[in-house]
């Protein structure tokens, strides 16, 4: 099944979808393994999971620290696709890869869309890589079944966003404001109105990501977005508290 | 130029999504200001005001003669306004910056020099100024730290990945995603998404367009060949790009050997075979990288050399067999400033010294009736304390130790 029914089945029984992402081999795969089990257990939908870079240019200072590390340790993308099979086949959520243009690049895009259907990816968020960049990545998404998920920001323009819809598959990838992955904002005016546009571009379910800490973030987003994105939160957990506290974060935002 | 900012398989524009409207806005902006020949007027007149423009062809007697065969010439970049190529760049962006109505400047910088260049320009402008920089360039390039300070700017010390140049483009374009709406990203080379090859390239041709004009006044005929320094690739596209039509003259770009190609230490991207096509930092190039694309720690005793890719549009006329690329090892570049500074009494920086490394190779195989231009991008005494540190030089040591002391002791 694709990832759009995927996510519109499990719309069916939820208000809002929750979305995670992790670092691959951060801080180990060890434990990306027991934070995907929590995860999953509490009622996650959807799973990206980034394949780490040495130039993380679009993340804050969390994530970029995670992909730092997760080099340091040695992790090497064969690792990272045959950790992504393991997740696919023993989870039933959509997973995602998330990573930066060069990793798919230089693996040789053919050989990694081939490879990520086999892993049993379901799409693929590459932030470095607008549409007009990404002719042959498009067309492998579509041979492949791989969903391309597009992003839409606060700075694109109403037409701008109608021409991203056009290729995206999936889901659309709503970045709330301006600036780099894992600061904290607030859901007001500036943000609805913003959502608003975004739904009236695309009929693609949307996914915003802002810093969501807690319930009352989640809620704020019921009927506004189809999927709340958590991004650096749960890395911080993990840091801060370990595995373990992932579960009970989890099922504590619906 | 290919469509979209490529030059043959290289280049582009690999942005997220939250700076595409601030791409088009910039490249409106630049296509207005390329089709106005008082925006060039306005430039060429700013450069001679507010810098040394046109800089001197200098012609090197001595170490033409030392070295018995082509007739040497020097083009002083280093008497610029901040002792570099760098300013041309800078102060073109300024101008496109005022037009298009934004209060602040960021900037990437490695060896410090096109910092202090966007510092000079922020205050003589009016805008709010913001250095990136390795935290281990701060510490190679302590005195361009100071007087970026001097001049309002604020120096951010990265700390992230390898803490040089390639860090600090990436903390810059997390500024600037973050800030995009009143900040312009005053990119320093002929690198990074389109279309800021093109246009640092425009800029910097200026050194170029005078040194045809030059050479041809004092040689009476274009030179053999055309050696210079290659980072980012800014200061040889700089004097590369009139000539490239010249068929007969020769273009050499000279990359850091660091401690030489086959120790893995250098930042040889175009001259030894370590480096692949690859996407990052928001375009495609030949990158110094490892079989998953991870990038690779550079080495050279010149910072403004130590980096992991290189222009676009010097990968395509490396590709296309247009320009020549050769390296300098740290050691072959300190013995070349050493005779440049006593034959002539100028001193080049670090980065500048390998084109001069490799001039000296070649001179010695043309005639006296040939002219070889070697583009001096910079001046050397801003690397007082890494040449002094080079050469180990005891009366240095001993200002240091003492000036030191001093300062512990007033503490």
């Amino acid at each position: 099944m694709q990832l759009e029914q995927q996510l519109r089945d499990r719309l069916e029984k939820k208000d809002i979808l929750l979305m995670t992402h992790i670092v691959l081999g951060y801080p180990s795969f060890e434990v990306n393994r027991e934070v995907i089990r929590q995860m999953v257990e509490n009622g996650v939908d959807c799973i990206e999971m980034q394949i780490p870079f040495s130039e993380p240019m679009a993340d804050g200072p969390v994530i970029v620290r995670a992909n730092q590390e997760a080099l340091k340790n040695g992790t090497k993308v064969a690792d990272c696709l045959a950790f992504a099979a393991e997740m696919t086949a023993s989870h039933d959520i959509p997973f995602l890869f998330m990573t930066y243009y060069n990793i798919i690049f230089k693996y040789g895009e053919k050989t990694f869309f081939e490879k990520a259907k086999e892993c049993g990816i379901k799409g693929c968020i590459v932030p470095d890589l607008p549409p007009e960049e990404g002719e042959t990545f498009l067309q492998l998404a579509a041979e492949y079944e791989i969903a391309p998920i597009l992003i839409f920001a606060p700075t694109s323009t109403d037409a701008r966003m109608r021409v991203l819809a056009t290729h995206g598959r999936g889901f659309i990838y709503c970045v709330a404001r301006r600036g780099v992955t894992g600061v904290k904002s607030v859901i007001g005016e500036e943000v609805l109105e913003y959502l608003g546009r975004c739904r009236k571009a695309t009929s693609l379910p949307l996914a915003v990501g802002f810093g969501i800490q807690a319930r009352d973030d989640v809620r704020a987003l019921i009927g506004k977005a189809d999927m709340a994105v958590i991004g650096s939160q749960t890395i911080r957990l993990v840091d801060e508290k370990g595995a373990g506290a992932v579960g009970p974060f989890i099922a504590g935002l619906r | 130029m290919d469509k979209q900012g490529f030059f043959g398989n290289w280049g582009g524009a690999y942005i997220p999504e939250v700076l595409h409207q601030t791409f088009q806005e910039l490249n409106a902006e630049f296509t207005r200001c390329k089709n106005d020949p008082a925006f060039w007027q306005e430039y060429v007149d700013l450069m001679s005001t507010y810098s040394c423009r046109p800089t001197p062809l200098t012609h090197a007697e001595n170490l033409s003669r030392h070295f018995g065969g082509a007739q040497i010439y020097i083009k002083r970049e280093d008497l610029n306004h901040t002792g570099a190529h760098k300013a041309n760049n800078v102060m073109g962006q300024g101008l496109l910056v005022k037009r298009m109505g934004k209060k602040r400047v960021i900037a990437e910088t490695g060896a410090g020099q096109h910092g202090m260049a966007t510092a000079t320009m922020a205050a003589k402008f009016g805008l709010a100024c913001t250095i990136y920089m390795g935290e281990e360039d701060v510490r190679r390039q302590r005195p361009n730290v100071f007087w970026m300070e001097k001049m309002g700017a604020t120096v951010v010390p990265v700390t992230n990945g390898s803490r040089t140049l390639k860090d600090a483009i990436n903390e810059a374009f997390r500024d600037w995603v973050t800030n995009v709406d009143e900040t312009h990203y005053v990119f320093g080379t002929v690198c990074g998404p389109h279309p800021f090859p093109e246009m640092v390239a425009w800029f910097q041709s200026i050194i170029g367009l005078e040194a045809a004009e030059q050479i041809m006044k004092y040689h009476g005929k274009m030179p053999a060949r055309i050696f210079a320094c290659v980072g980012g690739g800014s200061n040889a596209m700089g004097i590369f790009k009139r000539f490239i039509p010249e068929s007969n003259v020769e273009l050499v770009g000279v990359e850091a050997g660091g401690h030489g190609i086959a120790t893995g230490l250098h930042a040889a991207r175009l001259s030894g075979t370590d480096a692949s096509p690859g996407v990052a930092q928001g375009y495609k190039t030949m990158f110094l990288q490892d079989e998953d694309g991870q990038m690779k720690e550079t080495h050279s005793v010149a910072a403004g050399l130590d980096y992991v890719g290189v222009s676009p549009i010097l990968s395509d006329l490396w590709e296309k067999g247009r320009v020549r690329f050769e390296s300098a090892t740290d050691t072959e570049v300190m013995a070349a400033l050493d005779l440049t500074m006593k034959k002539e009494g100028i001193i080049p920086a670090l980065e500048s010294s390998h084109a001069f490394v490799q001039a000296f190779k070649e001179a010695p195989q043309l005639t006296p009736e040939d002219a070889i231009i070697i583009n001096m991008s910079g001046r050397g005494d801003k690397d007082i304390f890494t040449i002094a540190h080079a050469f180990n030089d005891p009366s240095w040591k001993e200002f240091i130790i003492k000036r030191g002391l001093e300062y512990s002791q007033e503490k």
